[in-house]
């Protein structure tokens, strides 16, 4: 197994980054992922990886990434919810992993969502 | 499904929606090429009746809507990977789910990417349950729990994405070297 001092070093580290999101407190962005039997079939997996990859990269502290179940759109999975502080819920629908760098970037760093990638824009088509 | 390890990532939310405590996973291959995968925790189980109907890709627990293609799904490929599939349940006791596939069958799925598998089940349920595994085969063994872990984390959730990154890196060294000839 990798080193156990690997892990304290990461604990260590981490303690420091959580006690500056509690000074934060009240501005977590959330990230939600669709991980039931239809959206792990469809691609949730590395999704939710690259979101978690893209986030620790930014060493964005104020963000954290979640799971939910099946909401019943399972022809659009795999589904994202980015919900930032204070704004209405954005869905992401067909999310590759491909497509998460520019969600993080230009959606929870510059809160400015990705609309052709929003479940809006897919309806339309 | 793409792989077996998603099939245990969308399984083992069965046996989180039982409320288990404690899930362990066992995968072992053996020099035939026989994988036996089994998925037991200690969850609310199932009666008699609903046991018998699980495997049906109409019975589900939801409310929301009518179907359930998680298990019946795995038995398909367990059946058409030339193994067999079963499922022991007990009311207050827990489920165990078993199924065997012969990994030299040309229509058997590779195993997936298992360390990231497990990455994704424990950051989903990072408090709670405790999750278990356990690889052998000709090549070697290996045992991996959160319980052995989260001591040394002290408070630092098992969700944070270094944490996370940890578990993959750490999975990834010592599964490869077992089970790393049918991963892919």
């Amino acid at each position: 197994m990798k080193s156990l001092a690997e892990l304290e070093a990461i604990r260590k580290a981490t303690l420091s980054r959580i006690n500056l999101r509690k000074e934060e407190k009240g501005e977590t962005t959330r990230v939600v992922i669709g991980m039931a039997t239809c959206g792990i079939a469809a691609g949730a997996r590395p999704v939710m990886l690259a979101f978690m990859d893209e986030i620790e990269k930014r060493k964005l502290n104020h963000v954290t990434v979640s799971q939910t179940g099946c909401i019943g759109m399972c022809r659009l999975e795999p589904m994202v919810d980015v919900i930032l502080p204070g704004k209405e819920k954005v869905t992401y629908v067909h999310v590759k992993p491909e497509m998460v760098p520019r969600i993080v970037a230009e959606h929870v760093v510059n809160g400015r969502p990705v609309e052709e990638y929003t479940i809006g824009a897919a309806e339309k088509n | 499904m793409r792989d077996l390890s998603l099939h245990l990532l969308d399984l083992v939310q069965n046996s989180i929606t039982a409320g288990a405590s404690l899930i362990t996973i066992r995968l072992s291959l053996e020099e035939s090429g026989m994988l036996t995968m089994t998925l037991e925790d200690n969850g609310k189980g199932m009666s008699p009746e609903l046991l018998e109907r699980v495997t049906s890709p109409f019975a589900t627990t939801r409310t929301t809507r009518k179907v359930g293609l998680g298990i019946p799904m795995m038995k398909e490929n367990a059946e058409k990977a030339g193994g067999s599939f079963t499922l022991e349940s007990e009311e207050g006791k827990g489920t165990v789910l078993t199924a065997t596939m012969d990994t030299r069958n040309i229509d058997c799925l590779p195993l997936g990417d298992l360390p990231s598998t497990m990455a994704s089940i424990i950051m989903g349920s990072p408090d709670n349950p405790e999750f278990s595994l356990r690889c052998s085969s000709p090549g070697g063994e290996m045992s991996f729990s959160t319980e052995e872990i989260r001591p040394l984390l002290e408070g630092v959730s098992l969700a944070e994405p270094s944490v996370v990154q940890w578990i993959r890196e750490s999975l990834d060294e010592e599964i490869q070297p077992i089970l790393g000839g049918i991963m892919k």
